[in-house]
């Protein structure tokens, strides 16, 4: 026999694709989505952090709605008839991977490139003359960098820098429209800012905007190995917290380390010396 | 609270005292953060507007001194001040005027001199080309410059409602002149009938926001005021930052304590205590008069259990978007925030909030002295009571036009004395051209939008033969442009591309397909942004192409 310990939650009934489904209330649509197997593009939206629904790539059409909506955020209601892959949806998917296209370099964000793929987007359409984000990579300590060029204002490093995770709010959004951009207060380096160096931005970013610097230096000198690393999990050595720690490794050298999201001490995040404190292992002395 | 770590420089005197005004003295030097300063982040633009107003700029000191004082990371207050057009982050003369651009004064030869800034709208439209002039200091000053011109038009005219104490030139800043002219009686009315009552008669007086959005203020009273969630706020949005607007301006500059009885009306209706206005920076005459209003309705006693707080922008037409008004007044960047929820469930401080536009809540004060039937009996079956107009552009007597819904456009052309129009912008930037074949649409909302255009804010802006429409579109593009939050992609993005397209097809460089890409750059903006500004943000350029054939080849 078993009992309740707390009133079950209400079960919403919707259609999806013209597939009933029926989800907790509280869900999102993208929830609903994905007990269909039906997976959404999404890049803002992650799954250890507060929606934010900025970057519109997960966008699906709801019956009866004036506008499409951001399935990663909004939530099902009973009687909901949803289309994930209409021709609005489409055409809007496409469009908003040719504007991130356009004007960021998405060389290192795998996802992105994957749904360009998929949407059949054209970002040069604009030509050779539409404006971009491009600049200078910001190296200004040891342990990661920060390449702006390739930055699509998804907000997660904020969020995850501030109040969801790290409460640390080293780094914000300034400026506006298209000079909106992250930054320090008056864009002082990191070392002058607030910033603890725990990472935590980086394991979220989409895009690989921020990487950490032995990441950076192989891929500059073409020694980034992608297909042949190996990931070995463990539990870090410093404190009492036991946090996972994922080591991924390249050619006997690690070159990064995160811990996974599902892990309920840590939710994917770490510390200064969980993430970046792993020398001692390769001094072979 | 995270332990922050804070910039290093001190701020001046001179920004000390100032920012102190703003947020009381500052306690002992080694406590760097008051307690209870820790829940007024909703003071932090006020407090970079006052470093702004003293030195003419918000130093790394100021800043700094405002994120400790008020416990905001320094990044984030660094994210807010640099949200603002109005907030300078380097060091700029004390002395600035900012000369309007756009689409009214372009008009009339707008020309930026050596050393001035450009400005979108400034809401003197009726009296272009306009400017604006700061200087800071001690006793810092802002002042409106519009070029001379006529008075309002309708002054002495019968039939006028919303502009009657205007057109009879009642003292604006004397309340016995104002109780003298029928003040307060509505408001006291309203009292005799209960916060039930009221809330009935505005729902069957059928009064649309007047804002732009054009929703039952009925429905969104009644709302707030069942929520369980206490406080309830009231809103007035007086942004008012859409390109040709300037109906709001003339009420509070002309007739502040109307707006003051109507908040207070909305207040008794939603069971709020407390009110907010958001006026633009841009109208320090307008800041002074409602000030003057609001204490001195408080000290007759006219706010009794009722408060009502004035705040002021700092240049960014997005924060007229209503749940962006309530993050800039938090103190956050002026981001609007996806709905649902509603401002009514979650809205300024995340509670029950109403937001209204200042000529909606002047209609209130009609709907309560009239009562909701005979109000809707004015204008048409499905747009109820008059509607003012702002007519700039190509007309010889602009200015603002009060008439009952169901006019037609030719009507008011007629009245302001329009010469064969070449083309009429309905709505601002924000809404539609229109070519002479429309002039007999009658301005209600259930036609206008039959039409596929918008009365929005009022606007009416008329471009005569010689007229650069091409000219226009590039000026609205680039106001979009420069007006987006930058939040969300299809806006951010899409409206440099829809610039960048527009300046190809105007200077004859156009890309293969250049139509079809705009239209779809429409489509992405007005199905995926997030608010209004970037769903709307293609909607003149696009009827421009199909109402006006613009670049028809
Ligand atoms: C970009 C943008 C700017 C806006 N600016 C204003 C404004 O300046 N004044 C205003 O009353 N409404 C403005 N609105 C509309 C408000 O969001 C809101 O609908 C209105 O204040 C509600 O008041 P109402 O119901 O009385 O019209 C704006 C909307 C958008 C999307
Ligand atoms: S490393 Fe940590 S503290 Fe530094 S910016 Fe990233 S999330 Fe914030
Ligand atoms: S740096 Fe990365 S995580 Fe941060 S906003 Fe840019 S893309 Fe997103
Ligand atoms: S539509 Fe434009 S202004 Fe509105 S939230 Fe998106 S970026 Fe900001
Ligand atoms: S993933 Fe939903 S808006 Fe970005
Ligand atoms: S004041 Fe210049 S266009 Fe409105």
């Amino acid at each position: 026999m078993s009992v309740l310990l707390a009133a079950p939650k209400k079960m919403i009934e919707l259609t999806v694709d013209g597939e009933v489904v029926r989800v907790f209330e509280g869900s999102t649509i993208l929830d609903a989505c994905r007990m269909l197997g039906n997976e959404q593009p999404t890049l803002c939206y992650g799954d250890t952090l507060t929606p934010v629904n900025v970057c519109r790539v997960c966008v699906v059409e709801v019956e009866g709605a004036r506008t499409l909506v951001p399935s990663c955020s909004r939530k099902v209601e009973a009687g909901m008839v949803v289309l994930t892959d209409s021709e609005r949806v489409r055409t809007s998917r496409r469009l908003v991977m040719e504007l991130l296209g356009s004007s960021v370099d998405l060389s290192t964000a795998p996802d992105a490139l994957a749904y360009i793929e998929q949407y059949d987007a054209k970002p040069d359409r604009f030509g050779p003359d539409a404006a971009t984000v491009v600049q200078d990579v910001k190296v200004d300590n040891d342990l990661y960098v920060r390449d702006y060029s390739k930055c699509i204002l998804c907000y997660k490093c904020v969020s995850a820098c501030g109040e969801d995770h790290q409460n640390t709010f080293a780094i914000a959004v300034a400026g506006r429209g298209f000079d909106a951009h992250i930054s320090t207060e008056l864009d002082v380096t990191l070392p002058e800012s607030a910033c603890v160096y725990c990472g935590n931005c980086i394991a979220v970013c989409p895009t690989g905007a921020l990487m950490s610097v032995p990441e950076y230096e192989k891929r500059q000198a073409g020694t980034w190995d992608a297909e042949n690393e190996t990931v070995v999990s463990t539990v870090c050595p410093y404190c009492g917290v036991g946090c996972n720690l994922e080591l991924h490794v390249q050619d006997n050298e690690i070159v990064n380390v995160t811990s996974p999201h599902d892990h309920d001490v840590t939710e994917g995040n770490l510390c200064i010396k969980g993430r970046f404190g792993y020398q001692y292992v390769q001094n072979r002395r | 609270m995270p332990d922050l770590r804070l910039l290093n420089a001190e701020p001046s005197d001179a920004e000390r005292i100032a920012i102190d005004a703003v947020l009381g003295a500052g306690n002992g030097a080694n406590n760097r953060t008051a307690r209870d300063d820790r829940t007024k982040r909703h003071l932090l633009l006020p407090a970079l507007r006052a470093a702004q107003q003293r030195v003419g700029w918000v130093s790394e000191g100021a800043l700094g001194y405002a994120s400790r004082r008020l416990a905001v990371p320094p990044a984030e207050a660094y994210g807010v001040a640099s949200f603002y057009a109005l907030i300078a982050l380097e060091e700029q003369p004390a002395d600035v005027t900012h000369v309007c651009t756009d689409l009214s004064c372009m008009l009339k030869g707008a020309t930026v001199p050596e050393g001035a800034h450009p400005s979108p709208c400034l809401g003197l439209c009726e009296r272009a080309p306009a400017s604006y002039r700061t200087i800071a200091g001690e006793q810092p000053v802002e002042e409106q410059i519009p070029a001379v011109g006529p008075p309002l038009p309708q002054a002495g005219q019968s039939g006028l409602r919303l502009l009657r104490r205007i057109a009879a030139g009642v003292d604006p800043e004397s309340i016995d002149a104002y109780i003298q002219t029928g003040g307060f009686e509505s408001l006291r009315h309203a009292r005799e009938l209960g916060p039930e009552a009221v809330l009935r008669e505005v729902t069957e007086s059928r009064l649309l926001g007047r804002g732009g959005a054009a929703f039952p203020t009925g429905v969104k009273w009644e709302a707030v005021a069942k929520q369980q969630a206490l406080p309830h706020y009231i809103v007035c949005n007086a942004d008012e930052s859409e390109p040709g607007t300037f109906k709001d301006r003339v009420l509070m500059e002309q007739d502040p304590f109307a707006l003051i009885e109507s908040m207070a009306i909305a207040a008794l209706a939603t069971g709020s205590s407390h009110g907010f206005i958001y006026v633009r920076a841009e109208y320090p005459l307008a800041h002074r008069r409602l000030q003057n209003a609001i204490d001195l309705a408080r000290s007759r006693g006219f706010l009794e259990g009722f408060d009502i707080e004035l705040r002021i922008g700092a240049g960014a037409y997005v924060c007229g978007e209503e749940t962006a008004l309530f993050q800039s007044i938090e103190g956050f960047r002026g981001e609007p925030r996806n709905k649902p929820p509603f401002p009514v469930e979650v809205g300024l401080f995340g509670k029950p909030t109403a937001v209204n536009n200042v000529e909606t809540l002047f209609n209130v004060l009609e709907v309560v002295t009239d009562g909701g039937e005979a109000f809707s009996g004015i204008g048409t079956k499905d747009s109820t009571g008059t509607r003012l107009f702002c007519l700039s552009g190509a007309v010889a007597r602009p200015g603002l036009y009060e008439l009952p819904f169901g006019a037609t456009l030719r009507e008011l052309l007629d009245l302001a004395g329009a010469e064969r129009p070449k083309a009429v912008l309905l709505g601002g930037a924000a809404g539609a051209f229109v070519g002479p074949d429309l002039l007999d649409i009658r301005l209600t909302y259930e036609d206008t939008r039959e039409a596929g255009v918008t009365l929005g804010s009022g606007v009416v802006i008329v471009y005569d033969e010689s007229a650069d429409l091409v000219g226009a579109l590039l000026r609205i593009a680039e106001f979009f442009r420069d007006e987006s939050c930058g939040q969300c992609v299809p806006c951010r993005v899409g409206t440099v591309r829809q610039e960048e397209a527009l300046k190809r097809l105007a200077a004859g460089r156009a890309h293969e397909d250049e139509l079809q890409t705009l239209a779809e750059l429409a489509q992405v903006m007005q199905d995926a942004s997030i608010c209004g500004l970037g769903q709307t943000a293609a909607n003149a350029v696009a009827s421009a192409i199909v109402n006006l054939k613009v670049f028809a080849a």
